[in-house]
């Protein structure tokens, strides 16, 4: 970042107001996600709609294939997990956009921070207002789907674990697709091909769970994808974000 | 090595399989084609614009030598 | 000095004046092994002893699958080459690459499609290999979509080469997925190909095809860089003097 000096200490992206008096207004990565924090809470319609939008399309899938239980109870694991990954896709659109508008997106790029740990941290806070939400509220989805017992405690589980990865992976998409008017379907067709291995595991882990076998291979292997997202998909949204903002 | 069937029907009907082999085959000379046959068609056309554009650079040279604007009908060309 | 052929195999121009040399040969020499390979493959290898003649489409439909993905990661590479050396052809070789590579998959996939009816009495098997050829195709038409929905073409290379790059991280991730998954729900009753165990008799006209299918994509390569080449450097001199010689 040789331009980094020339120019004043970015001053993050935050409005000062936003932080108590007297604190440091440093873009460092605990700041940044306390500030994405709050600004996340204080948009409540962006987190209430993909839940809302989870609750709603698996409300459908009875209307669309019958009530009858046996066959809801099969088909739970792999719609819930298939919802949960929609869910979390259509919230991804506006992760990066409004820092995009505002320009404070190109101020990130020119502080001396370097923009994995911002990446990461805006992504942390997305999942922390979407997935976990998403994973908490799966239960109820599948007590009303008739998913078997056992399954309840793996299908939280898996979710927690798989949609920070899905959160991480789609950063890459959303950051490519910043500049972009209107880039939702876009966005979709690029992210979902990279979300198949997290759906794979995920979906698989529930379904050896309500067939009673160890699901811990499962699990190990998302929080493995989970490692490896985390370490590289801040790296390549970082890299787009560049690319988005360099004009 | 020698040639595997008893006669060209023989040969096309492939022992009933004959639909699906020849469709594998068609599909995929057809693609290849397509897909040689795209720049090429693309060329020309780029071709062609830039025979235009060139047309319309002289016929702009020419208005500008008698000084006052001609106004040409498509007729004309 | 020793890097000079390196810069000057970035230079579009240098590019267009030698590879119209070697077009005639490439395409002379393509166009024989595929005609030996296809009648020799169609009409003299022997048939298959389970599967009939249906078996020949092996001829068309494993070359084609090798050059779809050799065919992605041809397309990471030359991005990659791009973002790095900020070389303008290799940028325009990964736009190239990409609607063949997709074509080619949608053989294979069809191709494979086409055998499965007479083999397995079906043309769709969600079977492990086609179900990540099919995610492959998608991951090709999400670069596709992502070049088409940029204006400005320096963005659109660069957003592109990105997606390849994170594409090509995930690939060995997705096939290894999508083998687990496969084993999971269809213990291993369906052998598609005993690979390893291929008569030479049906291996050769197979070996012709294959390096048969590589020379056609070096052309088609070639073809679709030229004319990208064409569109790209539209406003210098020696395009204009180019097409103003009509060739």
């Amino acid at each position: 970042m040789p331009r980094a000096d020339r120019f004043p200490p970015a001053p993050g992206y935050s409005s000062p107001a936003i932080l108590a008096p007297g604190e440091r207004c440093g873009p460092g990565f605990a700041g940044l996600l306390r500030v994405e924090l709050l600004l996340a809470l204080r948009r409540r319609s962006d987190i209430a709609n993909p839940l809302l939008f989870f609750v709603t399309v698996l409300a459908l899938l009875p209307i669309g294939v019958g009530p009858e239980p046996a066959l809801l109870a099969r088909l739970a694991p792999g719609m819930i997990w298939v919802m949960a990954l929609l869910a979390t896709l259509l919230s991804q659109e506006s992760l990066f956009r409004s820092d995009f508008e505002d320009g404070s997106l190109e101020q990130l790029t020119l502080s001396p921070q370097p923009l994995y740990f911002a990446v990461l941290a805006k992504v942390a806070v997305h999942w922390l207002v979407t997935g976990l939400p998403l994973a908490l509220l799966s239960p109820l989805l599948g007590l009303m789907l008739n998913l078997p017992a056992a399954g309840y405690g793996c299908l939280v589980l898996s979710l927690l674990l798989g949609t920070a990865s899905l959160s991480l992976i789609g950063s890459v998409g959303a950051a490519l697709t910043v500049a972009l008017r209107r880039p939702g379907l876009l966005l979709a067709l690029i992210v979902m091909p990279l979300y198949v291995p997290v759906l794979i595991f995920g979906a698989g882990a529930v379904q050896a769970a309500i067939d009673g076998y160890a699901y811990g291979v499962q699990l190990a292997v998302l929080a493995a994808l989970l490692a490896g997202a985390a370490a590289l998909a801040p790296l390549a949204a970082a890299g787009a974000i560049r690319i988005s903002t360099d004009s | 090595m020698e040639f595997q069937f008893a006669s060209l029907a023989d040969f096309l009907a492939m022992n009933g399989h004959g639909p699906f082999v020849w469709v594998a085959y068609g599909v995929t000379l057809a693609t290849m084609a397509g897909l040689l046959l795209q720049p090429v068609l693309r060329k020309r056309q780029l071709q062609r614009e830039f025979l235009r554009e060139q047309r319309i650079r002289a016929r702009r040279a020419d208005s500008r030598q008698i000084a006052a604007p001609v106004m040409e009908t498509a007729a004309a060309e | 000095m020793a890097w000079q052929w390196f810069h000057r195999l970035g230079s579009p121009r240098w590019f267009y004046e030698k590879s119209s040399a070697w077009l005639p040969w490439l395409a002379g020499a393509s166009v024989l092994l595929l005609l030996v390979g296809a009648a020799w493959g169609l009409g003299f290898a022997p048939q298959d002893a389970k599967q009939g003649n249906s078996y020949r489409i092996i001829y068309i439909h494993v070359p084609a699958s090798f050059l779809a993905l050799a065919g992605y990661y041809l397309m990471a590479i030359s991005g990659a080459i791009g973002l790095i050396w900020k070389m303008k052809l290799s940028f325009v070789v990964m736009r190239a690459a990409a609607p063949i590579g997709a074509a080619l998959t949608f053989v294979a996939l069809l191709t494979g499609a086409v055998w499965g009816k007479p083999t397995w009495g079906t043309y769709w098997v969600w079977d492990a290999r086609i179900t990540s050829m099919l995610i492959l195709f998608f991951l090709y038409v999400g670069v596709i979509a992502l070049s088409r929905a940029f204006s400005r073409d320096q963005l659109a290379d660069k957003a592109c080469a990105l997606l390849a790059l994170v594409g090509t991280v995930n690939i060995p991730i997705i096939y290894k997925s999508v083998d687990w998954w496969f084993t999971l729900h269809q213990p291993a009753t369906i052998k598609l190909t005993e690979s390893s165990s291929i008569d030479p008799s049906m291996f050769y006209p197979l070996l012709t095809m294959i390096i048969g299918f590589y020379g056609f994509y070096a052309w088609a390569l070639i073809l679709h860089t030229r004319t990208l080449v064409l569109q790209r450097e539209w406003r210098t001199q020696w395009v204009q003097k180019l097409m103003g010689e009509g060739r």
